[in-house]
């Protein structure tokens, strides 16, 4: 990770539209993420936010305009495509299979073997260990690590999830409303999450519908509303009414 | 109901983890004490130290652990199979008529193995249609292989013309009823198809995939595994194991009916279930539908020892599934699931 806190963009877009029918879910819209910068998408329910995270994880296609990544122009062909690039998003569900335990879900589809005498056999103990380390990472430490993620807090939980996506070298996380059906203490933990992935260089774009979360966690703050850029401001120089503004067009 | 689970101490927890994956060892154990104690007290006689006894429950047991392990494999990953049973029927009278009809030509040896092959040929049809349906065309689990019992129903008793079929090859009912070293044969079989299965089950990709599919289908296709395969060959296992019941049942009773699994279905569910899966998918072991189908087996062999109207086999197993699930549950509200949220 050579790109840890510099300038250089890690994902750019320019004049990204989207079109469903004769309905325009997105126009022209240029964004930019830095390594270790960490950007809230702000919108009210249907300003594009979602359309946005969807075109740049490969889920949508444009109608027009480019993403780069890592200074390179690129198109996914779908969600697996983004992810195998290191652009993965963390979903509400979390995407983890509550009964496997923390190595199973760091390691699901890439898992590691050994042999027991001739036969082929899953190394239980060192996807555990790996997984511990990948969460380590995110200052998460768990007493046991045999237990299926079901047993584990929301945020230990969420923890997981990040730590499998930095595991398999994400430079950029989506997180979508990742503090939502939390508990207070789970959120700060969420919180304290996004801030250390900002220390391994990751960009991070944050989709929340809470101001205080936003302006908490981000370096800068993206308004969308119908479909364009209403606003763009670092989080210093913002206050939330002016953000709440933005938002809602006034 | 969160911040009570978070405040319970951890050893407490842990106790109550245990007590629930014993559960079964537990009603097995009570099981058989209550057996004891019965046989003593009416017959004075023992229950469970007879070599015999023990002998005719493991016999009892071969047929609802074979259909069992297929079903565990298939409940596990969320789904379950109502064919079990006419595929067994199925496989039955196949491997009766192939074995009669090859034996009588190319000798006992070849017509013994022509039958396994064709039986088990067989099964993987019926199989590998559920699979397509649950997994490629998305039709309920439930549904598809709802339909599947009827094709399979069809199937065997058109090919028997509707009756049993004798069997007049030796070396099969060898296999039904023969034993080595005083160990019966099916219990044998039986024995290699559980270390199979569960080797599939707990040591390969084939085995994570099936536990991860019933714990968050979604997520393990994110992960970029290859769900449909993965199940399509499920119900082709379950398939498979009905096939070799099928096949054990022919030997056994010298017979191939097309009917012999029929009121085997529900105990292999019953057997997963009083094992400690969760209809609802992503739990299950093999050594739980084991002990679910022992103690089945126990009931089914004890209350006939024990002179009782055979009826009561039918109440026994039923409220033996009730209770374990109860169990199964007030375990979960108390100790398990998740600490906060």
């Amino acid at each position: 990770m050579s790109d840890v806190a510099s300038d250089a963009p890690v994902l750019e877009t320019y004049g990204i539209s989207k079109r469903f029918g004769g309905v325009h879910a997105l126009e022209r819209v240029n964004f930019t993420l830095r390594a270790g910068e960490v950007v809230a998408l702000a919108g009210d329910n249907g300003a594009g936010k979602s359309t946005f995270t969807k075109i740049i994880s490969g889920v949508f296609q444009p109608s027009e305009g480019e993403i780069r990544y890592r200074g390179r122009r690129v198109s996914f062909d779908g969600p697996q495509a983004a992810r195998t690039q290191g652009i993965e998003t963390i979903y509400q569900d979390l995407a983890l299979a509550d009964n496997l335990d923390i190595g199973g879900n760091v390691f699901l589809g890439r898992e590691l073997k050994t042999k027991f005498l001739f036969l082929p056999r899953i190394d239980r103990r060192r996807m555990r260990e790996e997984a511990a380390k990948a969460i380590a990472v995110l200052d998460v430490h768990l007493d046991r690590l045999d237990r299926p993620v079901r047993a584990l807090s929301g945020g230990q939980r969420q923890a997981v999830a990040i730590g499998r996506a930095i595991h398999w070298d994400a430079r950029v996380l989506i997180m979508d409303e990742p503090t939502a059906a939390l508990g207070v203490p789970e959120q700060r933990k969420v919180m304290d999450l996004i801030r250390s992935l900002k220390t391994k260089g990751i960009g991070v774009i944050f989709i929340s519908h809470n101001l205080a979360d936003m302006f908490a966690v981000s370096d800068r703050i993206v308004v969308l509303r119908r479909g364009v850029v209403a606003g763009e401001r670092m989080v210093g120089d913002a206050d939330p009414e002016e953000i709440v503004r933005l938002m809602v067009g006034q | 109901m969160a911040s009570a689970t978070i405040d319970k101490p951890a050893r407490w927890r842990g106790t109550l983890g245990v007590l629930a994956s014993a559960r079964a060892w537990i009603f097995l154990f009570v099981l058989l004490v209550v057996f004891e104690l019965w046989s003593q007290i009416a017959y004075g006689t023992t229950f469970v130290f007879s070599a015999f006894n023990l002998r005719s429950v493991s016999v009892f047991a071969v047929a609802p652990v074979l259909l069992g392990l297929g079903q565990t494999l298939v409940i596990i990953s969320g789904g379950i199979d109502l064919s079990v049973g006419f595929t067994m029927g199925l496989a039955a009278v196949i491997a009766a008529q192939v074995a009669n009809d090859v034996g009588a030509s190319a000798g006992v040896g070849v017509g013994l193995v022509a039958g396994i092959v064709a039986a088990l040929a067989a099964t993987l049809i019926p199989g590998w249609v559920n699979g397509l349906l649950i997994a490629r065309l998305r039709v309920p689990p439930f549904i598809g292989t709802l339909g599947m019992y009827g094709v399979a129903r069809g199937a065997a008793y058109l090919f028997s013309n509707g009756t049993t079929v004798p069997v007049n090859n030796p070396w099969l009912t060898f296999l039904g009823n023969g034993r080595i070293l005083g160990v019966p044969v099916v219990v044998i079989i039986a024995l290699i198809v559980v270390l199979l299965v569960h080797y599939l089950l707990s040591e390969t990709l084939f085995g994570q995939y099936t536990y991860a599919i019933g714990g968050n289908r979604q997520a393990t296709l994110r992960a970029g595994v290859n769900v449909r395969r993965v199940t399509i060959l499920l119900y082709m296992l379950s398939a498979l194991t009905a096939g070799v019941d099928g096949i054990l049942y022919t030997g056994r009773f010298a017979a191939g009916a097309p009917q012999a699994g029929e009121p085997l279905l529900l105990d292999s569910i019953a057997a997963v279930v009083i094992g400690g899966a969760s209809l609802f998918g992503g739990s299950g072991t093999v050594m739980g539908t084991i002990i679910g189908a022992l103690i089945i087996a126990v009931i089914q062999y004890g209350l006939v020892f024990l002179d009782v109207e055979p009826f009561w086999q039918f109440i026994a197993v039923g409220l033996v599934i009730i209770v374990s699930v109860l169990v199964d549950q007030s375990q979960k509200r108390l100790g398990g699931g998740r600490q906060d949220e």
